[in-house]
């Protein structure tokens, strides 16, 4: 029996279809699976309290160390990244308007950086601090990371300013403003939508990332007081915890998996949320 | 007052705009600086290491016992590309049929779902991906190994890490997929539609002709994002150092090396010379892989 086109297409379509919703499937295990594992672990102690003596053989205390880490560590590269990122998209829009090949030159560098694994920055922060004499420390971490997201955020804002109208530069340029004025004054407003979700991207990121801040951040029991105080961070009490052969402490590493997982939900959500509302009033 | 406001301000216009200016050029600099001081620092780390004789040894060596001086490193380099190698197989299906559904076929309010889910797994930290293969793909493959009586009956495995590699690596090649299909234009799809084709043959026969070379440096990207995966895969992968000979076996990946060992290497000479020429080579597989994808993309623009 010879089936004909348009049972083809039926087939076909349902075929990827089914393929189609594995993605769906998979994130949805991804977070039904933690969740289950994780939320019986939580509990008010864990989230408010630092660890205490005996923690690592399963007694008292909590992760507020890694959450607290976490968040100065994201909030700290996302801000360096921002004024590191911003600067260059705009100058990518302003000063290199009428080179478009160094444009494009500039972006293929940017992929080159953006696909650098996170490890590596681990390793070249490590070799940074060594040079440099740091220790293991919060401000080692917090350049480490913020020299991974910056690429990723630079991209994302040159994106949304390439949908920006030609026309909006070129009239501002006639009407006597300085390349630089039109960057930060009229195209940074214009950009906002896409630069705030650049903004927590990177945030997200930040926070998510183990990989490169094994080798700087260091780890502790205390929440830092200061830049050059060692940190511990969200991921890494996961990746520490779970290789415990204590049942406890095992848990543990679910119920901050947990934790990571609902705050990286919460900046995702609410990142699409945001782009929505500020990008209904504008025209591009 | 306001006059003199005014005056102020037009006085300063040129100094300020001085000050922008300095400034992205500073920040570009950096960023441009950037990879080449990552190699740089790399090269210089591992340069003790690295003399002509023993290169191929280094490189194709299987000995690692650092305490000895034996730095051979190609179980790790052959586990990487064993896991981006599986990783890969897994991916291409399921990238591209997922890419032309959602384009093509799905209603707007399903690929509207689909899109969220995407981003939302792209946002995935890489230890989320690793706890879900340890809670979930492990237990999966060691039941089947233990079926297919492999040696390894654990679960921790190339199989489990190619996994959860392709699951962490999807959202990226899958964004980049998506731009792809949406760019073709209309008029391709009307003109292949009016010689009498339907939507299943215009997609099969002309887009992803059309689409080649875009769709094969996608891939390349994601096979170099599965290299540096680090984390997901060193949770899954069991961690012993051999050269991996299927896929139920387990491996040990060049970031998982480093990762792994970073806390003793300055204990052992040499041994983080090692740990910095694994992660150069890292780096120069990713830089590798880039050129690559631009390459496939330059070589079909010109014929085109």
């Amino acid at each position: 029996m010879r089936i004909n086109k348009y049972q083809t297409e039926n087939i076909v379509k349902i075929v990827l279809g089914i393929v189609t919703l594995l993605i769906v499937v998979v994130l949805f295990s991804i977070i039904a699976g933690i969740f289950i594992k994780g939320i019986p672990a939580l509990s008010w102690d864990i989230v408010s309290q630092i660890p205490k003596g005996g923690y690592y053989f399963g007694k008292e205390g909590g992760i507020l160390n890694a959450i607290i880490g976490s968040l100065y560590l994201a909030v700290g590269a996302s801000l360096i990244a921002c004024i590191i990122s911003i600067p260059v998209a705009l100058f990518i829009h302003t000063y290199l308007f009428q080179f478009p090949k160094i444009q494009k030159r500039i972006r293929l560098w940017l992929d080159v950086l953006w696909g650098v694994p996170p490890i590596v920055y681990g390793a070249f922060g490590f070799n940074l601090m060594l040079l440099m004499g740091w220790p293991t420390s919060l401000l080692a971490a917090i350049i480490t990371v913020s020299l991974l997201i910056s690429p990723v955020m630079i991209r994302a804002m040159d994106e949304t300013l390439q949908h920006v109208s030609k026309d909006l530069f070129e009239s501002a340029l006639s009407l006597g403003f300085y390349k630089g004025e039109i960057g930060f004054r009229f195209l940074f407003k214009q950009a906002i939508p896409g630069i705030t979700t650049a903004f927590l991207m990177a945030l997200g990121k930040g926070i998510g990332d183990t990989a490169s801040v094994l080798f700087t951040a260091g780890y502790t029991d205390y929440i830092p007081e200061s830049l050059t105080e060692p940190a511990a961070t969200l991921p890494l009490a996961v990746f520490f915890q779970l290789s415990s052969p204590i049942p406890e402490v095992k848990a543990r590493a679910y119920a901050a998996a947990t934790v990571l997982t609902i705050i990286i939900l919460v900046i995702s959500i609410s990142s699409r949320i945001i782009s929505k509302k500020l990008s209904k009033n504008r025209t591009t | 007052m306001k006059l003199k406001n005014y005056k102020m301000s037009i006085a300063l216009r040129k100094p300020i705009e001085l000050f922008r200016k300095t400034w992205m050029q500073i920040a570009l600099s950096i960023i441009l600086i950037l990879p080449l001081a990552i190699g740089f620092s790399l090269l210089y780390k591992a340069w003790p290491l690295l003399n002509p004789d023993d290169l191929g040894k280094l490189l194709f060596g299987s000995v690692w016992s650092p305490s000895q001086g034996n730095f051979g490193l190609f179980p790790f380099i052959s586990s990487s590309v064993f896991v981006a190698g599986v990783g890969l197989i897994i991916m291409i299906p399921v990238c591209l049929s997922s890419a032309i559904y959602i384009t093509q076929f799905a209603p707007r309010w399903i690929s509207r779902i689909l899109r969220a889910a995407i981003d939302i797994l792209a946002g995935m930290p890489s230890v989320i991906f690793g706890l879900w293969g340890v809670i979930t793909i492990v237990p999966i493959v060691g039941n089947w190994a233990k079926q297919q009586g492999a040696q390894n009956p654990t679960g921790y495995s190339i199989l489990a890490a190619g996994i959860v590699v392709s699951i962490s690596v999807m959202p990226y090649v899958l964004n980049m997929l998506l731009e792809l299909f949406e760019s073709v234009t209309s008029e391709l799809k009307e003109t292949a539609l009016s010689l009498g084709a339907s939507h299943w043959q215009a997609i099969k026969d002309v887009f992803l002709k059309k689409l080649k070379p875009g769709i094969i440096a996608s891939f390349t990207l994601g096979m170099s994002k599965s290299f540096g995966e680090t984390i997901a895969v060193l949770m899954v992968v069991g961690n012993v150092v051999q050269i991996p000979a299927r896929i139920f076996d387990a491996g040990y990946p060049l970031p998982a090396l480093l990762a792994n060992n970073y806390g003793e290497m300055m204990s052992i000479p040499m041994y983080d010379a090692a740990l910095m020429l694994s992660a150069l080579i890292l780096l120069l597989i990713v830089v590798f892989f880039n050129y690559l994808s631009h390459k496939v993309i330059r070589h079909y623009q010109a014929k085109a």
